[in-house]
């Protein structure tokens, strides 16, 4: 499940930072992927929720510093979501 | 996954039809932000090999929008549209309005959007409401329009571009409560009345057009619209799921203003019109009535009538015995829609995209310029695959949704409804009684002198500038330059001294054509060069564009002038128009990589063909 969440996450991560998808790794951060600004993590996120068809607050966004932590929060999500 | 592989194959193998085709076919699956990058890079690498029609886009806003840019772009490009987005300063609109040398001007914008929420722009009216005493709200109220005026006018001022004003929305509950409704000094009431002091600004200026945020955001319900938690940290105020609808109804402006617009829609019967299988279930049989289930189709063919109404053309392509299918179209006591709504009826059973040919070839329409509605997901694709140009409208597979799906297309918007397209079915009808007679004259002389053509040649005015600028950008077949001029370039252009613009009306013994042709002109040293010359397909080979030109060779020679100039701009679409200087007596001067220039020594006469009666009204500049 999580593997298959984390796969997920990196196809919507190459398409918003517009790298192969091979190129995104779960240490993929701001600081590593030159496309990641502010207004491309706006974009990362809601790309997230509308794939998920999820939420994410502020605080959430906030915690999202690389797509492993994108993958790990949204798997957890999906598992409260579904009890 | 498999279709991106796909794609970035077929892109990689040079196949760039197929590879367009999978790639609309991404974005119908999964519209939205995750995909819309992916979209817009494969599409961006199509470029040169796939004709886009580029446009200029720039978006003044009081909030974040930068999520809607890579959905509008990824929308539009699947419509054709090769859309450049400059997105102005968060909240800096009236600056960059006001000042001749912005970002905003410096862009070149060819279309701009005004996106400014009523929180930002008059703050007062909604979060302290209560708190105001009727004379501030009338204050507020009077400042709030002022304002937009002021900015509309300044706009105007500094660019032609065309100017999309999103309108102001009302809060989702009002500060008074319910008490709001029975106020005298309504909250609701107020954002109104700005509102209908933006359609009154509307009016004052050319190329203006209102989106109406309050019902966009209404469709879709506030409460699921509006991201409070986005508001607040990101100033993004629209939830991740509605963003796509801010950019599709964006599009249903962009489509008319860069003329992609269908103009015939060719739909099925079975199952579409009506319910069920006309050759099997008989006319008892079939579904169609006021009461579920056939009510949804009577609600498609509502909306069928509604595009029909906005001067679209309606043609039937179906597999049936046509007898069959025909006594149900007359007879049916359900049917909505008559045989005379449409235009063009192909009931046989052959493949459907060789029929839409056909249909297009007897409308004389190009087959980029129809749409296809067809309930079966086979027939759908097949016209895909055969008429990549077409448009092919999404059913869902409950017939309830068919309405809905039809109204959501941007591909039947039109911002400017002339009387032609008013006209326009009754004229194709009496073009059917006009095909009929010249199959009787022998010659085509005779048949030129039996139509009694009339033909009216007026400077633009006030009354005729929407069609003008309509025939720029919808003419592609008998059109020597195929330059597209918006209503204000072509006011720009009038008032120009040395130019002319000039437009042609024809009537004949079956009616009246209306406004089908467009000449414009200017005086340079000794010639009178042609910027555009243009005709409606409707008229063309009827030796009015002879007349046509007969009067502008005419008219320069009266000027003074040696020479009339033109070039030739070949596109895909305008063979019809390659060989018109040539008829004429024009000689070749130069050619280059677009096209090739053309002249005729005025000391030489084009004869005007004397069974074309021509009018030119009285005070008329010379």
């Amino acid at each position: 499940m999580t593997a298959t969440v984390f796969e997920r996450v990196r196809v919507i991560a190459s398409d918003v930072f517009g790298l192969p998808s091979e190129e995104i790794l779960a240490t993929s951060s701001p600081e590593n992927v030159d496309a990641w600004d502010s207004t491309q993590h706006l974009n990362f996120v809601l790309a997230l929720e509308e794939t998920f068809q999820l939420q994410l607050s502020p605080d959430e966004m906030e915690k999202i510093r690389t797509v492993s932590d994108a993958a790990t929060l949204i798997g957890e999500k999906l598992r409260a979501a579904n009890g | 996954m498999q279709l991106r592989q796909d794609i970035d194959h077929f892109i990689a193998a040079g196949d760039a039809a197929a590879a367009s085709r999978l790639l609309a076919e991404l974005w119908r699956r999964e519209p939205g932000p995750a995909v819309a990058a992916f979209v817009t890079s494969r599409y961006e690498k199509l470029r040169g090999t796939i004709p886009f029609t580029a446009h200029r886009l720039a978006v003044l806003r009081s909030f974040t929008l930068e999520p809607v840019v890579p959905l509008i772009r990824a929308a539009a490009f699947v419509t054709g549209i090769d859309l450049t987005v400059h997105l102005c300063d968060f909240n800096a609109y009236p600056q960059e309005i006001l000042d001749a040398a912005s970002s905003l001007y410096s862009f070149a914008p060819e279309t701009a959007i005004l996106a400014v929420q009523t929180r930002d722009v008059a703050p007062e009216l909604w979060d302290g409401y209560a708190d105001l005493s009727p004379e501030s709200i009338v204050a507020s109220v009077t400042r709030v329009i002022g304002s937009f005026q002021s900015w509309i006018k300044a706009f105007r001022q500094q660019s032609s571009a065309n100017l999309i004003v999103h309108t102001l929305e009302s809060p989702p509950t009002p500060s008074l409560g319910v008490l709001d409704a029975q106020s005298e000094a309504s909250q609701s009431a107020s954002i109104r009345q700005i509102n209908d002091g933006l359609r009154a600004a509307r009016r004052e200026h050319r190329g203006v057009f209102l989106l109406d945020y309050d019902s966009l955001i209404g469709r879709h319900g506030f409460a699921h619209w509006h991201d409070e938690k986005k508001w607040l940290t990101a100033r993004m105020p629209i939830a991740a799921g509605h963003l796509m609808h801010l950019a599709h109804e964006w599009l249903r402006f962009l489509v008319p203003l860069t003329g992609q617009t269908a103009k015939a829609l060719v739909v099925d019967l079975d199952n579409t019109l009506w319910g069920g299988v006309i050759g099997e279930d008989g006319m008892n049989g079939i579904r169609l009535g006021p009461e579920y289930p056939g009510a949804a189709y009577q609600a498609l063919q509502r909306a069928l009538l509604d595009v029909h109404r906005r001067g679209i053309l309606l043609a039937v392509c179906s597999k049936n015995n046509p007898a069959d299918a025909m006594e149900a179209i007359e007879k049916h006591p359900g049917m909505l829609l008559k045989p005379e709504h449409f235009a063009a009826i192909r009931i046989n059973w052959g493949d459907k995209h060789q029929n839409l040919r056909e249909i297009a070839a007897e409308l004389n329409i190009g087959t980029d310029a129809l749409a296809f509605l067809d309930d079966n997901p086979v027939e759908r694709a097949q016209v895909r695959a055969a008429l990549p140009e077409a448009t092919v409208i999404d059913l869902p597979a409950d017939p309830s949704g068919f309405a809905t799906a039809l109204r959501d297309s941007p591909v039947f918007e039109r911002l400017t409804l002339s009387q032609e397209d008013r006209l326009r079915t009754a004229l194709y009808a009496t073009e059917q009684q006009r095909s009929r007679a010249e199959q009787d004259f022998t010659s085509k002389e005779d048949f030129f002198r039996s139509l009694e053509q009339e033909v009216e040649i007026a400077t633009v005015e006030p009354a005729t500038l929407a069609r003008v600028s309509q025939l720029t950008q919808k003419t592609n077949q008998f059109n020597l330059t195929t330059q597209r001029y918006s209503e204000q370039q072509i006011t720009e252009m009038a008032s120009r001294p040395a130019w002319q613009v000039l437009s042609l009306r024809v009537r004949d013994r079956f009616g009246d054509h209306g406004l089908v042709g467009v000449a414009i002109t200017h005086d340079d040293g000794s010639a009178c060069e042609i910027d555009t010359f243009l005709l409606s397909c409707r008229v063309i080979g009827r030796t009015v564009e002879t007349a046509f030109l007969s009067h502008l060779a005419e008219h320069a020679r009266a000027r003074g002038l040696k020479s009339l100039r033109g070039w030739f701009l070949p596109t895909k679409k305008n063979s019809p128009a390659k060989n018109f200087y040539a008829q004429h007596g024009f000689t070749q001067e130069s050619a280059n990589g677009d096209g090739s220039l053309w002249a005729l020594d005025l000391q030489n006469n084009i004869a005007c063909p004397d069974w074309v009666k021509l009018r030119v009204p009285a005070g008329e500049k010379r």
